[in-house]
């Protein structure tokens, strides 16, 4: 068994309608998250955490699911791929302002700490890699029942440091568990980079040493992401076990809206990042298929910027959780 | 009714749940072909199979961890966490992730599940077989934390804390397993989780404790009717939530209080009965309230008089009692 590295090869084999869907997903995933930025900065939201330069992995990923049906436990920055799965921008601005319409957690969780029951999108915390555990619980409940539901995770690439990483994988391989892990490497856990937390050349690695498949793909392609999310699904509600998807992406942002990357970034490897920006190189390889043309991309954006404007008023003429609900639901039976 | 022992009726409390329930699985560290290194699941394997009787890995926090996203996707598992002492691993499991889950979703997801582990000394375990470690998770709203000292309650705490719909530490002294025999109901029943039980009634002196020590205790108070001193002894069964009316019921009755616990007094379940009897039954107190516990060591050591040394037994019970009745 071998860590796998599929040839990328954008957008040659999807139908242009799909590779459309893919690039109006990314807009709006970047135009919803550079809005929660606008809203930080104004002081209207006291923290961000961005999925900028994750978006064409999280898309293309999404885009092999079934929503609703399979089970999601994301990390902080699924923004895109949760959009994907059916959340919607007005969903993640009433998170982000801490409303009691907030259907992730009534605004009582951090922004990006993701959860929707409708959707089977697990609810996470804060503490990272506890929800690789989650996914292959999930996955074996529907193993149970005798459903060919898969479980999605997703990670970064420090978080893969963590214990509970080990034990869900292992545990999933083990049972041979519907269970896809995608490790979305941006490079740096806050400030440390992954020579810093793995001695192995890449993440993916690691699926060698729990007997599963371990595939690498460029994370700024979201044809290659849904490609091998597409395979790595097949494999798993044909009951051949998990997969380890390294994704390598760009993260576009300092950590969070509280960090500032200059001490360990340099601005070169800043603008290098930028230069890659998943979804300008994608716009430029739809317009050169003649998929897209420049008018195309610019209502997509309008459009996105119109969507996002609403959930902003929305959200914002939404009601505060009242104080007297601090206590609900603690236990079910109260 | 039928004479069980207390491990038999943890058995059997798991077997009628999983026949009435196939929702119910049961996960954990030898927990399959082998029943159990204290044989709590015996027999389980053999009548529902390997896709509901789960040998884990040897990974405390993904025995809580799955066990948590098997609940969340509908199931009722019950984990197996072979010692109490080997909890801590999954420690970030239940107290970041399982208490939290409700609370953190607005009521969206919810974890109904149980963690089962044995506790306690006077086995010879030394110090990472024996630790009472109950009072660390008593402090984390979300979880229940249930302690059963009869077969009766045993089975039928088991019985409710599957049926609970959040996540109940299900705590069983180990040395309870073979040692403890008493009736246990035929048919299907249910004990409620957050009610204590008066195990013997009295006027004198109010004793709350749990667990093995109940045993202890209840030893110590016959020895004292003989002098004329009749102890209440109130089994908590459920350290989280507490019953405070019962406890409240039984202090202002007696106007005298000994807390009896197997481990350490600091920050200890006792500290908490302490301070509603302090609360809400000052005016009725006729005597300082008294605590017992174990000593604020590390953990139980292994050789034989050092154990003795540090566990509570009925003399050491008998003499505070003794001294609390003379005040």
């Amino acid at each position: 068994m071998a860590v796998m590295r599929p040839e990328t090869s954008p957008g040659s084999d999807l139908d242009a309608e799909l590779l459309l869907t893919m690039y109006r997903h990314m807009v709006r995933a970047r135009v919803l998250d550079e809005r929660m930025w606008v809203l930080n900065r104004q002081g209207r939201a006291p923290f961000v955490i961005s999925c900028q330069g994750h978006e064409a992995a999280q898309v293309g990923m999404a885009m092999a699911l079934k929503p609703g049906y399979d089970w999601i436990a994301p990390y902080y920055r699924d923004l895109a791929l949760t959009l994907v799965l059916g959340m919607t921008p007005r969903d993640h601005l009433l998170a982000l302002l801490a409303r009691a319409a907030d259907p992730n957690s009534g605004g009582r969780q951090m922004p990006a700490h993701y959860g929707y029951r409708p959707l089977n999108i697990i609810t996470g915390g804060s503490p990272v890699a506890t929800q690789v555990l989650h996914a292959a619980g999930a996955a074996l409940a529907s193993r149970v029942r005798g459903e060919d539901a898969v479980a999605y995770t997703s990670l970064g690439e420090g978080s893969t440091s963590e214990g509970d990483f080990h034990e869900g994988l292992n545990f999933a391989a083990v049972h041979q568990l519907p269970l896809i892990c995608v490790v979305e490497n941006n490079g740096f856990a806050i400030s440390v980079p992954w020579s810093k937390q793995g001695h192995t050349k890449d993440v993916a690695d690691r699926a060698l040493g729990y007997g599963m498949p371990g595939v690498i793909v460029d994370g700024l392609d979201p044809v290659a992401s849904y490609h091998v999310m597409t395979e790595a699904v097949a494999r798993a509600r044909r009951g051949e076990g998990p997969t380890l998807i390294e994704a390598k992406v760009a993260r576009l942002t300092p950590h969070s809206s509280d960090d500032d990357d200059r001490p360990y970034k340099t601005r070169e490897a800043v603008a290098e990042e930028k230069a890659k920006d998943c979804v300008l190189r994608f716009r430029r390889i739809l317009e050169e298929r003649g998929v897209l043309s420049p008018g195309d991309a610019e209502e997509i954006r309008a459009q996105c910027m119109r969507e996002v404007d609403r959930a902003q008023e929305e959200a914002e003429n939404s009601p505060l959780p009242s104080p007297d609900s601090l206590h609900l639901h603690v236990y079910g039976d109260q | 009714m039928a004479v069980r022992t207390y491990i038999e009726a943890i058995r059997e409390g798991m077997r009628d749940e999983m026949r009435r329930d196939p929702r119910v699985i049961v996960l954990g560290e030898d927990v399959g072909v082998k029943g159990g290194v204290f044989k709590a699941t015996e027999g389980l394997h053999a009548e529902f199979g390997e896709m509901r009787v789960i040998d884990t890995p040897l990974a405390e926090s993904a025995i809580v961890g799955v066990a948590i996203g098997a609940a969340i996707n509908g199931l009722r598992p019950i984990a197996e966490i072979q010692f109490q002492d080997f909890i801590l691993p999954a420690v970030d499991q239940i107290i970041s992730e399982a208490a939290k889950i409700r609370y953190r979703s607005n009521n969206g997801f919810s974890v109904p599940m149980v963690v089962r582990a044995p506790f306690g000394g006077g086995v010879h375990g030394a110090l990472y077989h024996s630790q009472s470690l109950e009072a660390m998770f008593c402090h984390i709203p979300g979880l229940k934390v249930v302690v059963p000292s009869t077969p009766q309650d045993a089975k039928g705490l088991l019985r409710a804390a599957i049926r609970d719909p959040d996540p109940v530490l299900f705590f069983e002294h180990k040395r309870c397993y073979r040692l403890i025999r008493g009736e246990v109901p035929d048919g299907e029943y249910t004990v409620p989780l957050g009610r204590a039980e008066v195990r013997r009634e009295g006027r004198d002196i109010a004793v709350f404790t749990y667990g093995l020590m109940t045993h202890f205790c209840l030893e110590a108070a016959e020895s004292l009717s003989r002098d004329g001193f009749a102890c209440e002894v109130v089994d908590l069964r459920s350290l989280r939530p507490l019953d405070r009316a019962t406890i409240v019921a039984s202090a202002r009755k007696c106007g005298k209080v000994l807390c009896v616990q197997e481990a350490n007094l600091a920050v200890s379940v006792m500290s908490e009965v302490a301070a509603i009897v302090a609360e809400d039954c000052f005016e009725y107190l006729d005597a300082p309230v008294r605590r017992l516990g174990g000593p604020e060591v590390p953990g139980v050591p292994f050789s034989p008089p050092l154990e003795e040394a540090y566990m509570l037994n009925t003399t050491k019970i008998e003499a505070a009692l003794r001294d609390l009745a003379a005040y």
